[in-house]
């Protein structure tokens, strides 16, 4: 098959070496695509693609008709992580959100991380993610991001950064489940010899964090899962979470506050809810106390939380450890809470807040990226070295204008991973989301959700600006034992 | 259950339901129309729906192409069949954590057909394939649910629907004949008669269970027969017995008292037929008959509406539809 014209392009490849050849633990999977004839594998893609259609796992394009309804592209050759990478990963995730969850307690409560002049007070004080009606609050057991998605991409050095923390409403752990789902269902023959990490029992994991999260004194907690409702880009994922978990799906009007109390409505009357996985941002939650103007949210809810007779999982007020000023602290917040070296590195960030740092970014707006500090879904984006002069332009006008909401990276040279085309299979930039459940332990998903950038060149791997996914295996340690031939 | 989770259950299965009877009447019509005494009548059929001036609105004859058109593939008239299955499918999607992943693959691949076929220009010239297909993808829904989804209370509501849509579907069959004019009246009890009598029955998929109950074709017969027949799957009597079955799993209440005005109304009204003699049908005029019959099927999906799925607004006359 094509692979044997594969032509890199001076990136770290995942799956092949600088010189051409497979890397550690990939060899028996080039071996096995290598037995397989391109319109073998163009078969294949096509099967997993109709198989997904079949499936509904589709997302709906903004402002379309009816028939536009899209699946999440996505691209039958695996991406490998061999077991001591993943380890590596695994123990840095959990590490990371040990020390998160205490900074965003801190933070709301004692501020030990600000009078120790450890993260300044007034980064805190305008961030927009920062929620002033969660000061003082405690949830139960201590947890404010119980589940977490972590952006990690890898550079041309091969080290592993993480780029972004998402501890807010991260999604795309139902492609994860099910993109390997697709792959068995399609293409069974690729995963003869390999031991590869489940990833099938995170809806379990997930039904055990939330019931631990539950309000004190609850033994047998009642769990929803609150949605935006059908028109929501997610909505698959919110519909896939609660049919695994065999939790009702709720919407903001299927529920009431009645005594600072939730309940949902149901045929036979008010029924108690103890748990909410709210995949609502916190400005809609509850119009009584954020946005006013919001039809999604629960009038009152806020109100319950506060008294503690229902948990929201995520915690309001948790995006304060995800706003992209703050990210550059997260190091220091690490030392600060546990004591320990960070064992994933963060990307070398520049704060336009800071005058110094903000008048290297606008001298050198042309070799960084510039992010907004409160956006996600790759929105507001400026990629300097792909940018127009008008872009970069209007781009020093917007840093001039409020330096607070960015910060700028330099541009990464983001790994690559053969991705199959009609005619070729070529080398395409990929990042990753694994996912960390926060409960009694802190537990990372195996491997996680690799998205690649399926247009040539293109570092931006977001599914609403033209990205798609791939299954990603996490090989166990024994794998060489198994496969053989290698 | 969660009222609104209950309400797209129950609007689900009616707008399945509901697309497979209509791919019925346009059947019976085909049926007959390719006789050539009664060539052109597809009047009637829109008739039967109760949708008549919305018909008359849009379209300026009711010749076989804009019927047709109507009753299939029409996108702004809501009961078309690709209305339907677009409602159907948009209530499954916001259940699909409470049906299962067997159902809600079959409802999505109907809908997926029916987008398909509701842009190809030929489809019009011969439905035959089209309508066959309906009908199998609503039974095939139907077995799977049986089979894949607990007997619980969202089955109750699913159960409910489809008996409820399906008696007043198998009503406005029965319904045709009289809207279909005879060439002369003396053709009454003409073979022409019963050619037509036997093709309401194909229609509701009845004409071999009809024979091997009752034999030859007579309009006592055909009308007992899809009207208070205890044991054949699409006569009114059998569904509102099934019906009144799922409701009262609904409530848990016995058979002997009611617990809301939905329970009350049905139970009336399925007691009336376990009693009713045909032959008063027809003293009273089998169309007057079915008029007042559906009316108080609307009545009970209002109350349906009001005892479980408070907030709803009203349905629409005649025809019930869900607004959302």
């Amino acid at each position: 098959m094509a692979l044997s014209q594969y032509q890199q392009q001076g990136t770290y490849d995942e799956t092949f070496d600088g010189s051409g050849l497979p890397r550690p633990g990939c060899a028996a999977l080039v071996g096995r695509l290598q037995t397989l004839s391109d319109d073998e594998l163009i078969r294949y893609q096509k099967a997993a693609d109709a198989a997904m259609f079949q499936m509904g796992i589709t997302f709906q394009v903004y402002g379309d008709d009816q028939a536009s309804e899209r699946i999440f592209p996505f691209d039958v050759l695996p991406r490998l992580i061999r077991f001591d990478e993943w380890r590596h990963i695994e123990s840095g995730l959990r590490q990371r959100i040990r020390a998160l969850n205490l900074f965003i307690d801190d933070i709301y409560n004692e501020q030990r991380v600000i009078n120790a002049g450890v993260v300044p007070g007034e980064l805190i004080a305008s961030a927009t993610s920062y929620r002033e009606q969660c000061r003082g609050l405690k949830p139960p057991k201590g947890i404010w991001c119980h589940i977490t998605g972590t952006d990690l991409v890898r550079d041309k050095d091969g080290t592993v950064y993480v780029l972004e923390d998402n501890l807010r409403v991260p999604s795309g752990v139902s492609y994860v489940i099910e993109n390997r789902a697709v792959m068995k269902r399609t293409f069974p023959q690729i995963f003869e010899g390999f031991q590869i990490a489940s990833v099938e029992d995170y809806p379990e994991r997930l039904l055990e964090t939330l019931q631990f999260a539950a309000p004190e004194g609850v033994s047998d907690p009642t769990i929803v899962v609150l949605t935006p409702g059908i028109y929501n880009s997610a909505y698959f994922e919110h519909s896939f979470l609660a049919h695994e978990m065999g939790v009702e799906l709720v919407q903001g009007s299927d529920l009431v506050i009645r005594n600072r109390t939730c309940f949902m409505r149901t045929t036979r009357g008010l029924k108690r809810v103890d748990v909410i996985y709210r995949r609502i941002d916190d400005d809609f939650l509850d119009p009584q106390s954020f946005r006013p103007d919001s039809l999604l949210g629960v009038p009152g809810l806020m109100d319950a939380y506060r008294a503690g007779n229902v948990t929201l999982a995520n915690a309001p007020g948790g995006g304060i450890a995800d706003d992209k000023a703050v990210y550059n602290y997260v190091p220091q917040i690490i030392r600060f809470y546990l004591d320990e070296e960070p064992i994933l590195p963060n990307v070398p960030t520049y704060l336009c807040h800071d005058p110094e740092q903000c008048e290297y970014v606008l001298a050198h707006l042309d070799e960084m990226v510039v992010k907004p500090t409160n956006e996600s879904g790759g929105y507001g984006l400026l990629i300097g070295p792909h940018a127009t002069a008008e872009q970069i332009a209007a781009c020093r006008k917007q840093v001039q204008r409020d330096p607070r909401n960015f910060i700028a990276q330099p541009m990464l040279t983001l790994s690559t991973v053969p991705t199959l085309f009609d005619k070729s299979v070529e080398p395409r930039h990929v990042d990753l989301r694994p996912f960390i459940l926060h409960g009694e332990r802190t537990w990372v998903l195996p491997g996680g959700l690799t998205r690649v950038a399926l247009r040539k060149g293109s570092i931006v791997v977001n599914s609403s600006q033209g990205g798609g996914s791939k299954d990603t295996w996490v090989l166990a340690a024994d794998h060489q034992v198994n496969v053989g031939g290698e | 259950m969660l009222s609104r989770v209950a309400e797209s259950a129950f609007w689900m299965t009616r707008y399945i339901e509901r697309a497979e009877n209509i791919a019925r009447f346009i059947d019976v019509n085909q049926h007959l129309a390719l006789d050539d005494f009664a060539a052109g009548q597809w009047a009637p059929l829109v008739a039967i729906t109760g949708d008549l001036a919305e018909f008359e609105a849009r379209y300026e004859t009711a010749s076989r192409d804009s019927v047709l058109q109507l009753l299939t593939i029409d996108a702004q008239y809501g009961n078309s069949i690709l209305s339907c299955v677009r409602r159907a499918r948009e209530n499954a999607r916001t259940i699909r954590e409470v049906i299962s992943v067997d159902m809600w693959e079959e409802i999505n691949q109907f809908y997926h057909f029916v987008e398909r076929w509701a842009k190809e220009p030929t489809m019009l010239l011969n439905p035959h394939a089209f309508l066959a297909h309906v009908r199998r993808a609503s039974n095939t829904i139907e077995g799977i649910t049986n089979g894949t989804m607990s007997h619980d209370e969202a089955w109750n509501f699913v159960q409910l629907a489809r008996m409820l849509e399906r008696a007043d579907k198998t009503s406005r069959i029965l319904d045709v004949k009289y809207f279909i004019l005879l060439p002369t009246v003396h053709d009454v009890g003409t073979p022409i008669d019963t050619i037509q009598w036997s093709a309401l029955l194909k229609s509701a998929s009845a004409l071999h269970m009809y024979r091997r109950r009752h034999g030859r074709i007579s309009p006592e017969a055909v009308a007992e027969f899809l009207l208070l027949d205890r044991y054949f799957p699409r006569s009114v009597h059998f569904c509102l017995l099934r019906a009144e079955q799922a409701l009262r799993e609904v409530s848990g209440s016995s058979r002997e008292a009611f617990t809301n005005r939905a329970e009350q109304l049905l139970g009336r009204l399925r007691s009336e037929l376990d009693y009713l003699r045909v032959q008063e049908v027809f003293e009273r005029g089998m169309h007057e008959f079915i008029d007042n019959l559906q009316s108080r099927l609307n009545q009970i999906g209002e109350a349906i509406h009001q005892s479980y799925f408070v907030g709803a607004p009203e349905p629409m006359p005649f025809t019930q539809s869900q607004h959302q």
